[in-house]
């Protein structure tokens, strides 16, 4: 294969991914499953990005990733349910307190878990940085432990993840279907895409970041406390996996204590199609991912897992290191 | 032969052992780094002269000796907490960051952005005319002199005292290697340097003291002159006759 063929195809495969079920699926039906595809994309995102980025820039393959997006949608869960109880703000007829109510959620879940991600690499992560087979073993008894205690404070059962009111339902634009919630998702996704791309490209901080996922030796060297950094990231992917997981929870209307397993597989297959490190590869993989698997699990459902799969194949026969290999 | 001891040097080096993994690399390296003067590490490959700057900078921190620099016990420390001190590294792969452009390379260099630092990049630019010119440019985008020069740039915008330099050379032509010789030479204004070179031209325009490294030991030191003279020490520890 030529490197001109190389460099395009996977522009090809993503135009491909969009365009190919308009020949199998009416035109409604096509944007029905679009946009849930996109919402289903930018929950991933959110999982993925956190995972790319601590992966990217610790070199720590943090397969605890999924429990803490579980633990983000229980804390989003009790915290949902309390404020609710409070104010009713959740059955409120107005939009505005629907949304703050949401928001108010996310923010206590994000907030909580990045505290227990703080505790997590401090504890568990730390010791085992620079040791990839340690990371795994230590990460998936993380993993497992997290799940247990969620058992132990939630109860082992399914429950139901309350939604606001105004968040129900659907809009029927020109006779096509378009449920309200999944638009939501998309905006809240791609405000945070936005925020999290600013960070990284306009501000000190971010530009560390990115230069300790191209180098970290470097940036020790340089004077900076290269451990303080290891921190604050893990700290924020698991602050968007907890953000993931509560929006995850609202999408699916329920809860779990295994449901992070679920995802996480998701997660790696997105990062990996995306580049690990790069914020821009998370979302287009997430969406690619999103996309396929919506538009096949219509036409042939019992192949969604596995058209996800195809193209993470497919994708890094063309190039081992992603989409987006270059960071951001 | 003797390094003139009435100057306080900078960094001492005594009895310094490093291992990496099993293997004991460093085995008794002791050296001092006098104000003004470039020192230059000489040595065969596997002498030991890379993993010294690396032990310095307690990226590999030694098992056994001291380091000190201006009379402060550095070994044990970070290597955060070492480069705040007044110690920049170019190590011998340059480090840049490729994926950033050569403005956001400086970025994460600075520890302060204030009049201080704008000042010391003007010097820089002055040195580096280049790194002005593709200041918005991506740094993998740059040429191999280029991506050298943003190498040893970079770490003078913090007015680091002493500046490690890992085998500056490598991978240049012999044209751009001049060019760089220069550079340099106008650097021992601003900073105190030690040198690992394998290239013994560069070494020689360069360097003012010397140390020779033989398996992971300093086992000759004295003024870059004598060396330069001496062909029975140079075909004996560096392979090489001549100034080449």
């Amino acid at each position: 294969m030529n490197s001109p063929w190389k460099r395009w195809l996977p522009t090809l495969i993503v135009l491909a991914i969009f365009l190919l079920p308009l020949l199998l699926i009416s035109p409604k039906t096509y944007i029905t499953l679009t946009i849930s595809g996109l919402a289903m994309g930018m929950l991933l995102f959110l999982v993925a990005s956190g995972f790319s980025l601590i992966f990217g820039f610790l070199s720590v393959l943090n397969l605890a990733h999924g429990a803490l997006f579980t633990w983000g949608a229980y804390i989003g869960f009790t915290s949902f349910s309390l404020i609710n109880q409070w104010t009713g703000w959740g059955g409120s007829d107005s939009i505005f307190l629907n949304i703050i109510i949401f928001l108010l959620a996310l923010i206590i879940a994000g907030l909580l878990v990045a505290l227990l991600g703080i505790i997590t690499e401090r504890i568990v992560i730390r010791p085992v940085y620079g040791s990839h087979l340690f990371q795994i073993f230590i990460t998936v008894g993380a993993m497992i432990v997290m799940e247990e205690l969620i058992r132990i404070v939630w109860g082992p059962n399914d429950e139901v993840m309350p939604v606001p009111i105004k968040f129900m339902g659907s809009w029927d634009l020109f006779d096509v279907v378009v449920s309200k919630y999944p638009l939501i998702a998309i905006v809240i996704g791609l405000i945070l895409y936005l925020t999290l791309f600013m960070i990284l490209r306009k501000t000190k901080i971010g530009t560390i970041v990115r230069a300790g996922v191209e180098n970290p030796e470097m940036v020790q060297v340089m004077g900076h406390n290269i451990y303080r950094y290891f921190t604050g990231v893990f700290a924020a992917g698991s602050a968007l996996a907890a953000i993931g997981g509560g929006m995850w929870a609202t999408f699916v209307k329920s809860i779990h204590p295994a449901m992070g397993g679920e995802v996480i597989v998701f997660a790696l297959i997105v990062a990996i199609i995306g580049g690990l490190g790069s914020m821009t590869g998370s979302v287009v993989g997430a969406l690619l991912v999103g996309l396929s698997y919506n538009y096949v699990a219509y036409l042939v459902p019992k192949a969604a897992l596995g058209i996800t799969m195809l193209l993470l194949v497919i994708i890094l026969s063309i190039r081992p290191t992603g989409l987006f290999p270059e960071g951001t | 032969m003797e390094v003139d001891p009435v100057v306080e040097p900078i960094l001492k080096v005594e009895g310094i052992h490093t291992f990496i993994g099993k293997h004991h690399i460093l085995q008794g390296v002791s050296f001092e780094v006098h104000p003004g003067k470039v020192t230059v590490l000489l040595g065969r490959n596997g002498a030991g002269k890379s993993t010294t700057l690396r032990s310095i900078m307690g990226l590999l921190p030694p098992s056994q000796g001291t380091i000190q620099l201006k009379n402060r016990t550095i070994q044990g420390l970070k290597p955060y907490e070492i480069s705040r001190l007044g110690i920049g590294f170019v190590p011998e792969d340059r480090g840049i960051y490729n994926l950033l452009t050569v403005e956001e390379n400086f970025r994460v260099a600075m520890l302060q952005e204030d009049g201080k630092t704008r000042e010391m990049m003007e010097t820089v630019f002055e040195i580096f005319p280049d790194l002005k010119k593709f200041w918005k440019t991506m740094a993998g985008n740059l040429s191999g002199g280029q991506k050298q020069m943003l190498a040893i740039a970079r770490p003078l915008v913090n007015r680091n005292e002493l500046l490690l330099i890992d085998e500056p050379s490598k991978g240049l032509a012999p044209i751009i290697i001049d060019h760089l010789i220069d550079s340099i030479n106008k650097l021992k204004e601003i900073t105190v340097m030690i040198l690992v070179e394998q290239n013994f031209y560069m070494a020689s325009s360069l360097g003012n003291d010397f140390y020779l490294f033989d398996d992971g030991r300093t086992v000759y030191h004295g003024q870059m002159e004598e060396l330069v003279q001496n062909e029975k020490l140079k075909k004996k520890y560096l392979g090489i006759s001549g100034t080449n």
